[in-house]
This record gives structure tokens, sequence and C-alpha cells, in this order.
């Protein structure tokens, strides 16, 4: 149950130079994503043999909504202990550099990299185990909730939200392009065609703490998971303010 | 179609009449009885009837006496259902009824407002509310969909200001809420919370604070919501001085409470009796509190671990063995594994324990299990297996209700347990009377089995997790399983059902299941001739609660003559189409039609939900946007 990215069919291939620019992740959704989340990502590559691949999310839940009929606080709770062993690992950890602030990185066996970032304060830790956060999607009628702490990295959360609003028989449209390349396209759905065509009229953005909507993607992740309230999946033309047309990722 | 209004605001799911008259507007009836002097509430003592108006004096004295009487007797009467009886006798009794009832059940939060509420009940001390249905829970309503207890909040405020017990389930409560609850009723002594949302802390310190009587405080599978960066610590706000308190219960709250403090409040209620703590009391700290509270019955074991081994662990068994009132167990939220034999000086006594958040596997739960001789409720995962089914079925026979959930819940996986225990169950658990069970695979002869076996089934929820599932052996469609149940189980109020299922299963259920009160469905079916089936042929059908079924308009229609009976109808993602909701919403006016659009932009035909009640005081004003009340 533990860690999405183990179960994600990449192969670990370091193509890339640490001041990689601008990945676009385009799940359907458009992620415009800094440095701290590329460095990560540059780090995997579509190979031409996964151009069709279904990503498989390690999600708790099934693809349908509401399916099986379980609380999720119940399926949270299953999770929970699986995650507070790996979160009491890295605290002790953290502890020990006697920073406020402190950057862990762990590999696991397989290759995969775990690039969870853990902050923590002076103060007395709160370890919470489930973060679920609600998510709306502009044109549907009924959000959802997308537990955060199930997640470690910003494709993983834009993965579980592509399954989340797709139809469970759909193929993911999936184009991730590295140096400006495209590795693999693939064909789209057949319901909700004209928000997940591909090209990506729709922007995943949140609110923080302080009530601003934020484009999602632009600060660390664990700096995410500390100030995000809720999601919104928002069509292109209504994210003009958020100025993501024009970012960068220098 | 038998134009009849609906019944009394307050009938619950065991009213059976259907064809009578509107007697909640007796609450609207000025008591013409009302220049006597009047017990007050909780008094038992009769008041010496006085004169009326001069002409009606010969008229009303031995009506008056006879009311008297009436109310004295009434006190007696706790059941909603006789109560519901007795108001339709006439006029009198309505009212006497009326002016007797102390507890206040409200199934809907928006079947009646709450200013008709409590205009007919003067006299209230507790309220029950219920909000949304069950389905919500699973991400099927949008999340501002309502069911706000504020209105009833300021209602209760100003009609029972003696108001001793508040029960939610399914609310909308916010911390503001709270406060106004603590801030209202000096006398109040119980707030219980079941699957309610919009609070935090903050609400809950309000109610420690101020509610000096308070004896129960429940907060049950609720999520307690953070609103500002800032919890605060409602244990220390308890008084300090001795409490009253006998439960307290909030092992869904995840935030971590003030240790100190809740050990310090242990320590001065005597009368605690049960206690459910969050995951975040460690095992020691868990060892503390037992040691101050022996006299416990119902404990909930927080996280049952601890971050670190200690190097020398307390006698935890010991603990245990010093609360020998001990009956309920749960909570085991983050178990270690070798801190389960601790429970077992208690397991002689247990009634009820609950490991469904505890990843035990079979030979684990046998260690205790087999010590569980008198257990009626056990609540577990299906990490058990079918062997430790067994090992249930072996020692348990006096359970009446089992639970069992999914550890994994992915559709593609292979479970751990399956048909074979399912059919040790049934043969082990003779007075089985309520069963939940979650699986990956089922054959209609184990579920035939169970119906055979334990024919005083109340409850019968069955979740297959692949959707369309057959018979994993026969490979037939679930049909004649499900068919047995209701056939054999003639004391059925509740059905759920799973797995692949043809017409003939609802055949089935409309033709046995005359008593089932609530059915679930989800994924089954084949033609609309189903739902016809059901609402034709159950003619106690209260709840019912349809997704994602081939399920359409005509039998929609079927359903016009039973809709008032009952408490909902919910059908989210059928065949529905708006014209036929609008042409329900015109034939049954005092029916509240709520649809809800598969795309929220144009008016498109296609529903994606059909919520429908009965109304006395028609549609509601908080209806999000999204929601069109038709009419």
């Amino acid at each position: 149950m533990q860690g999405s990215d183990e179960n994600m069919v990449l192969s670990s291939e370091d193509s890339s130079s640490p001041d990689e620019t601008e990945c676009h992740l385009q799940l359907g959704l458009s992620l415009s994503l800094s440095p701290y989340a590329t460095s990560s990502l540059s780090s995997r590559s579509w190979t031409s043999s996964h151009s069709h691949s279904v990503l498989t999310n390690n999600a708790p839940t099934s693809q349908v909504v509401g399916w099986p009929p379980l609380r999720a606080y119940r399926m949270n709770s299953y999770n929970s202990h699986a995650k507070s062993q790996v979160t009491e690992v890295f605290n002790s950890m953290v502890e020990n550099s006697k920073a406020n602030i402190a950057v862990v990185r762990k590999s696991s066996d397989n290759g995969s990299v775990d690039n969870s970032i853990i902050g923590k304060e002076n103060r007395n830790p709160r370890t919470r185990s489930s973060l679920f956060v609600k998510v709306k999607m502009d044109g549907v009628p009924i959000g959802r909730k997308v537990d955060l702490s199930a997640h470690s990295s910003y494709e993983t959360l834009a993965q579980s939200l592509e399954d989340m609003f797709n139809e469970p028989n759909t193929v993911l449209t999936c184009k991730v392009g590295l140096n400006g390349v495209n590795h693999g396209i693939i064909a789209g759905a057949d319901r909700h065609s004209k928000l997940f065509d591909g090209s990506s009229n729709s922007v995943l953005t949140y609110e923080d703490k302080e009530g601003d909507w934020m484009l999602v993607g632009d600060v660390p992740w664990w700096m995410f998971i500390s100030s995000v309230r809720r999601l919104r999946i928002m069509r292109t033309s209504e994210a003009n303010g958020l100025d993501w047309k024009n970012r960068t990722a220098d | 179609m038998r134009d009849n209004h609906p019944p009394p605001p307050t009938s619950d799911d065991d009213h059976r009449s259907s064809s009578l008259p509107d007697l909640a507007r007796g609450g609207q009836i000025t008591d013409s009885s009302s220049s006597k002097t009047r017990p007050g509430p909780g008094s038992s003592s009769s008041s010496l009837p006085q004169p009326g108006s001069g002409s009606e004096l010969q008229a009303q004295f031995p009506d008056q006496v006879l009311e008297n009487v009436l109310e004295n007797v009434l006190h007696f009467l706790s059941s909603r259902r006789d109560r519901n009886a007795a108001s339709l006798v006439c006029r009198s009794w309505c009212r006497a009824e009326a002016l007797t009832r102390s507890e206040l059940f409200i199934g809907n939060c928006y079947a009646v407002s709450p200013r008709r509420a409590t205009a007919r009940f003067s006299r209230v001390r507790s309220v029950t509310v219920k909000g949304k249905p069950r389905f919500a829970d699973f991400d099927l309503m949008p999340d501002d969909w309502g069911a706000h207890f504020a209105p009833w909040a300021t209602a209760l405020a100003q009609a029972y200001p003696w108001l001793e017990k508040i029960h939610l389930k399914r609310m909308s409560v916010t911390d503001e809420d709270l406060a106004v609850v603590a801030d209202s009723f000096s006398g109040f002594r119980e707030l219980v919370l079941v699957c309610c949302e919009g609070f935090g802390t903050r609400g809950l310190a309000a109610v420690t604070s101020k509610c000096r009587l308070l004896r129960v405080l429940e907060v049950v599978e609720s999520l307690v919501e953070p609103v500002s960066e800032d919890e605060v610590d409602w244990v220390s706000c308890f008084p300090e001085t001795q409490t009253h308190l006998e439960s307290l219960v909030f092992d869904c709250v995840e935030y971590p409470v003030n240790f100190e403090a809740l050990e310090g409040l242990v320590a001065r209620s005597p009368g605690l009796k049960k206690l459910r703590l969050n995951r975040f009391v460690s095992m020691p700290q868990l060892y503390r509190l037992m040691l101050r509270a022996p006299q416990l019955t119902h404990l909930g074991t927080g996280s049952f671990s601890d971050s670190e081994a200690l190097e020398q662990e307390p006698d935890y068994a010991s603990a245990f063995a010093a609360c020998r009132s001990l009956v309920c167990l749960s909570g085991f939220r983050e178990i270690w594994a070798n801190y389960l034999p601790a429970i077992l000086p208690v397991c002689a006594n247990l009634t009820s324990l609950n490991l469904s958040y505890a990843d035990v596997n079979a030979d684990q739960l046998r260690s205790v299990i087999c010590h569980c001789r008198k257990l009626q409720i056990l609540w577990a995962l299906d990490s058990i297996g079918d062997e430790g089914l067994q090992a249930v079925a072996t020692t348990c026979h006096d359970l009446r209700e089992l639970r069992v959930f999914p550890v994994d819940a992915r559709e593609e996986s292979e479970g751990p347990v399956s048909e074979v225990g399912f059919e040790a169950i049934s043969k082990g658990c003779r007075k089985l009377e309520s069963i939940l069970f979650f699986c990956q695979r089922m054959t209609n002869a184990a579920v035939v089995a169970m119906s055979k076996n334990c024919p005083d089934l109340l409850v019968f929820r069955l979740c297959i997790i692949g959707r369309y599932r057959p018979d994993a052996v026969t490979q037939e469609p679930m049909d004649e399983g499900f068919g047995a149940i209701v056939m054999n189980c003639r004391k059925l109020t509740r059905l759920a059902v799973s797995g692949l299922l043809t017409d003939r299963a609802f055949e089935y259920i409309g033709r046995y299941g005359k008593l089932v009160r609530t059915l679930s469905v989800a994924f089954n079916g084949d033609t609309d001739l189903a739902l016809k089936y059901v609402l034709e042929g159950c003619p106690n059908m209260q709840k019912l609660e349809i997704r994602d079924c081939p399920f359409g308009d005509a039998a929609l229609r079927s359903g016009l003559h039973h809709y008032y009976n009952m408490r909902f109808l919910w059908m989210s993602n059928c065949k529905l189409t708006r014209q036929a909701c609008q042409d329900v919403a015109r034939a049954l006016p005092h029916l509240v039609v709520e649809v809800i659009n598969k795309e929220d932009e144009a008016a498109v035909d296609d529903i994606e939900l059909l919520y429908m009640y009965r109304s006395l005081d028609g549609p509601r004003d908080d209806a999000p946007q999204v929601v069109t009340i038709l009419h």
C-alpha cells in the first residue's frame, strides 16, 4: 500500500542534467512543474515500450467512485499504519540532523525515487497520517476527496486525479516531454473528451492557507502539503490570473 | 393514485399505516387547555384541572380528566412507533401525546421544519436528527449539499432550554453550532455526533468547557476538521472538579490530545464507563489510563502500539485483568500483534470486539477468540482469512453480529476470505442476526446455506467487491443465493446485494421480502422490471438506495403509490430522465424531488442523481446550485 511510485512502470534512466528546464506532465491536466519537482522526474523517462502504458495507481480505492462502499475514513486508516512507520523513520533522521528543515531522499530497491521532502518545525511534531482535501473539477457537479498523504510527488497526485475524473474504461491520455521531446502519445477518452483531449485545457490549482489560489507544482512538495486546503481543476480560460503560461522553471 | 398525505413528521420506519389524515396539522391547533396549569418538563405529577371558558365547561371537564389520565399513562410510552399510533387516535390523544413526548426523532432533517417540530412537541428533552443519506459517505453527493444543523440549533435553543441530549447523524455541524449548544442548554448532558463534519476542536472545546453537567460526549466516525492552524486543547477545557462523565468517545479525532489533561480527567471522572481513545494514545499511555479507570465497561484502546520498545514494559495484561467489568473492546488502531495477548484476561467476558482496524492473521486471532465464548459482536479485517472465520465459528456460538472489512479494496484482488469462511460462520453461529461481509468471491451455495442455518437474520449485507461477479464456482448469477435469503430469513429488514444479479433476484425480493425496510443495490439488475418488483412487492420499503443500475422512467413511475411511505429514494447513475422526475414531482406534491445533472453546464436530460423524500414543509431553501428541486 505504500508508495505509488513503486508501481509505476518506468525505467529510471537518468538522462538529463540537473538544471532541466520545463517538463510538461500532461495527463489531461497541465502541470507546469518547478525545479523542485523536475529534478526527481529527470531520473525517469518513458521508453517506447511504454508508449501505451496505462499507469496503475496504487491508491487504496478502485477507480469507480465510491466503490466498494467503504468510508474514506476507514480506507485511510488502513494506510495510516504503514505510513506512520515510514514517517517515523524520516522524523528520526530529521531529528538527528538538528535542522529545522531537512531534505530526505530515499531510494528504494526497485530503482524508483522517493522524493518526499519532510519539513519539520521546532515545536512538537504533529504526525497526521491522513490529509484528505476536496477536489472539484469545473463542469463536474460532484466533487471528490483525495488523500494527499498517500502521495509523495506531484506526479502520483496528477495520476490519481486523472483516474478519479475519468471513466474507468478510458485509456489515459499521457504525454511526457523531456528536453522538449515527446515520448509517447496515447489515444484519448471517449467520454469527457473535451476535457481530456490532450490539448490541456485544464489546469490544476489549489487554495492555500491564506485563501489564495495557486498553480500546483510551484513549490516543493512538502511545502505544498503543509499549505494546501483544497484543489480545483480549473478551465484554462479561467486561470489567467495565475500567470501560468509565462512560467519557466529556471 | 391514492391521494394520501404524508404521515405526521415523526413517524419512523416502523409506521405501517399509509392512508391517514394529516394530523400534523394538529400541531398548529392552539391548545384549548393551555389555560390550565401544566406540569413542568420531566415532572410526573398531575395537575388539577382548571375550568376553561364557561360555556365549554360541561363538555370539557370529562375530557380534561381523560387527558390527564392519558398523559400520565403516555409518560410510560417510550417507543416512538407506539407514540405515533397513540397520536392518531383522535385530536385530544394527539395533543396529549405531543405534550408528553420527551424524545424527538427526526429521521430526515428536511422532512419537517424545525419550527413545525418544536411547535408540536413542547416538552422535549432529547433530540435525534439525521441528515444526509448513506450514499453521501461514498462521495456521491456534492460536499455542500446541506443537512445543516444550524437552523435546528437555533430552533431547539429557543424551544427547549431544558434540553439534555442531542444525537446527530450525517449532519453538517459547525463550531458555531456547537457553541450555540454549549451556551443554550444549562442542563445539557449528552452529545453524540455520528458521521458528521464541519466542526473542529474549537467546537468541542466550547462543549467541554461550558457543559458542566456533561455525561456523554461521543464523536464517532466524524471528520474533525482544522479551522485554523491552531488546534484547541479541548480535553483541558473540562471543569477542574470531579466530572459527571460516563462516556468519552473520540477515536476518530485525528489530532493528538493533551495526555496529561486526559489522565487528570479520567482520574476525576469516577462514573466513567466508556472510553474510546484515538490512535495518538500509545500503549504505555493506555496502561496509565486503565489503572485510573478499572471500572470501565467499554474501552477503545487507541493505537495499541508504541513508538519504541521500552526497556521495561509495563504488565499490560494486569491492567486488563484489573478491569473486571470490561465487555466491549475496540481500537487497536496501529496494533503491534505481540501486544494482543494482553487482552486475554478479559476475553471470557467480552461481548463485543472490534478488530476492524487491526491487521491480524488467523493464528493471532485464534489465540484470543478461542476464549471469547460470550462474544456477540465481532468486527474484523479479512486478514484473518477463512481460517480465522472458522476459529470464530468454532467458539462464538452466541454471535449476533459479524462485520468483515477488506484490507485491500481493489476489485482485481484475490481476497483472503471466501464462501468457505462464510459458510463456516453460518454453521457455527446459528444465532446470527446481522452480517456485513466484504469478499472477492462467493457462491450461491454458501449464501443458501446461511439462509438456512441463520434464520434469525435481520440484516444481510454482502458486498462482493468485483462488480458483476457471478458465482465463483458455477458462474451463474447470484440470484438464487439472495433469493434464499429473503425466502428463508423471515424477519429480514435490511438487505444489501452485490455481484452479478438479474431481474430474477429482484423478483424474489419483491415476492418474499415483505419486511424489508432498507435495500441497497449497486451495479445489478437487467431491466426496469427489477425495480418494479421491489416497489410493487415490498410494502415496508423505507430507504431505497440504488446506484449504477439500468433502471429508468417506467420503473420510477411504478412506485408512485408508495413514495409517501418512504423516507427516501436514491437513484444515481441510472437511466432516468428529467421529464420522468418532473412527472413524479407533479404527481406527488408533498415529495421533494432533488436532481443533479450529469453535466452541470446545460440542462441536459440525463440525471446523475435523483434523491427524493417526503416533506411537510416543501422544498428547502439551502440547496447548492448544482441541485435542482423539481416541481
